[in-house]
């Protein structure tokens, strides 16, 4: 940032001084060059920073343990009470957060995963290429909840691994979603004009140089909504993890609450409208991500 | 490999699977069709109400709405509603994934809409359509084309969503599954791990049947685009002299 600034200032400066000594210059020459580089723009870089500082403390920090109860509950008489409703937020937030939690450690796996399974997609050894669009073809369109029964009855049946349920969680939400971003990133890789290609060919650039240099850089901003997109569908699912692995999340909140005061309505309606304020927003700064970069691409 | 008679019940619990699907699906091209044109609808409340509607439906995570419509619903609203008291889960279950499916529908169904050039709508009006001859004979058999892809995805991810339905106490394949699991144990953990790997296998076998039938509806409907007149027999009775309202 501190960088920028007077970069631009010069950029504007130079015209006011050379009007002295020659007015021949037309002012509308004046050309304010922006830097493309991402990290040394504002506009990028705050946001980008926030976003990374609040997923890295989310993914850091755990929620506070503890087993969740009410102190009171309604009468039978009362079909909906409010107060009930509200004294349940505070552990509803405590299970929001540990959903949340588990969402970004699992979507960090299936980033950085995806990124390998499109690398091995796109292999031109068919004998790595074919096995691995199965796999991804396969995992896609089985459901989650099964996948997380068969890893839960894979972890037991193998005498030496032992896992958290909250790890099995990570584990099958990163495999999961690995596969759909591993389809986002070949459709931004083959997104990028073919000229590119043929000009890092022409170069002789060295694969390492064309792939981190020419063709991710400009993937990059096409992948980046998508993987919004499949970031909240990925808080979306994580829930059923609470249903499957016991982990303690909003489903497992409900659920605990439902079985000691026998009253469902509150606690369930409650974690939707929390689920609600978390996804609406997310969903809405990912459409803004979206349009930004239409925006930038022209 | 399992016992003949374990594959009978898991056939038992696809059937209920598809039956799920059958009817999320019905509710959702409803809810698609119905929301997806209000939210081009000129009357502000109405493409308030669709607006709405899409938002909650994708927002929220399709496990808690089911948990809300089979659990807190009938209870909630059941005094008013008394169809819902004593609802199957399965249907309630069915009513829960086709408003979710509604949601992501309406959209792909506004933006397939949204594609389809403007000259198209400007000559239906020239013609005297009034707005729903436009949708019906101009535009909806269009939008088809750029409606049937994502539709398959968006079918996939439903039938993968009917699992849900077990979670909530409904009979399915993965409920069948589950009362399997008792007689596997004796076979060691290993038999249970064989037991989801068959489940797994037969989920796939259904979503590539989804796929497939979505691909023979493209085809076919390809083939209608390409033998003209492709309106052969259909007659639109445009009111002449009406007023519009384009």
């Amino acid at each position: 940032m501190a960088d920028d600034t007077p970069h631009t200032q010069q950029a504007v400066d130079e015209p006011s001084q050379e009007g002295g000594d020659a007015p021949a210059q037309p002012a509308f020459d004046l050309e304010v060059e922006q830097s493309h580089k991402w990290y040394r723009r504002p506009d990028v870089l705050v946001p980008v920073t926030l976003v990374v500082l609040g997923l890295s403390l989310l993914a850091i920090v755990p929620a506070p343990s503890g087993r969740f109860s009410s102190q009171f509950s309604p009468g039978r008489e009362v079909s909906f009470g409010w107060d009930y409703f509200f004294h349940l937020l505070p552990q509803m937030l405590r299970g929001l957060y540990t959903t949340a939690r588990a969402t970004v450690l699992g979507f960090l796996i299936a980033a950085t995963l995806g990124m390998v399974m499109a690398m091995l997609r796109r292999s031109q050894n068919r004998v790595v290429s074919l096995p691995t669009a199965f796999l991804i073809e396969f995992i896609r369109s089985t459901p989650i909840l099964v996948q997380m029964f068969f890893a839960q009855v894979l972890v037991r049946s193998v005498d030496w691994l032992s896992l958290n349920p909250i790890v099995i969680l990570f584990l099958v939400l990163g495999i999961h979603y690995a596969t759909y971003a591993s389809e986002a990133y070949r459709a931004g890789i083959n997104s990028v004009p073919k000229g590119q290609w043929e000009a890092a060919v022409a170069l002789n650039l060295d694969p390492v140089t064309k792939w981190t240099r020419i063709i991710i850089p400009q993937a990059i901003p096409n992948v980046l909504p998508t993987l919004g997109n499949y970031l909240v569908a990925a808080f979306k699912d994580a829930p059923i993890g609470d249903a499957v692995l016991s982990t303690a999340g909003v489903l497992f909140f409900a659920n605990t609450i439902r079985a000691e005061d026998f009253r469902p309505v509150e606690p369930y309606l409650l974690i939707g409208v929390g689920f609600l304020l978390v996804s609406l927003p997310a969903a809405w700064l990912v459409r803004r991500l979206e349009a930004h970069i239409a925006y930038e691409r022209g | 490999m399992l016992t003949p008679g374990q594959y009978a019940q898991l056939w038992n619990g696809m059937l209920a699977t598809v039956q799920i699907l059958a009817g999320a699906f019905a509710l959702g091209i409803f809810l698609s069709l119905v929301v997806g044109v209000g939210r081009l609808s000129d009357r502000r409340w109405v493409r308030g109400i669709s607006f709405g509607f899409v938002e909650f439906a994708r927002g929220i995570s399709s496990i808690i709405l089911l948990f809300i419509m089979v659990i807190a619903i009938p209870i909630l609203l059941g005094d008013m509603i008394p169809w819902l008291r004593g609802r199957s889960v399965a249907v309630l279950g069915a009513l829960a994934l086709g408003v979710n499916m509604g949601g992501y529908g309406a959209e792909i169904i506004r933006g397939s809409i949204l594609a389809i050039p403007k000259g198209q709508t400007e000559a239906s009006i020239a013609l005297n359509l009034n707005p729903t001859q436009r949708l019906r004979y101009v535009v909806l058999p269009q939008a088809l084309r750029i409606i049937l892809p994502p539709m398959g995805n968006l079918t996939i991810e439903i039938l993968k969503g009917t699992a849900l339905v077990s979670v909530v106490g409904g009979f399915d394949l993965m409920r069948a599954t589950q009362n399997q699991i008792a007689s596997m144990l004796a076979r060691g953990a290993i038999g249970v791990t064989v037991l989801f790997v068959n489940v797994l296998v037969i989920y796939f076998i259904l979503a590539q049947g989804v796929n497939a039938l979505f691909r023979l509806a493209e085809r076919a409907l390809d083939r209608r685009f390409q033998q003209r007149p492709a309106s052969k027999g259909v007659r639109i009775d445009a009111t002449v002299g009406a007023e519009t309202d384009g």
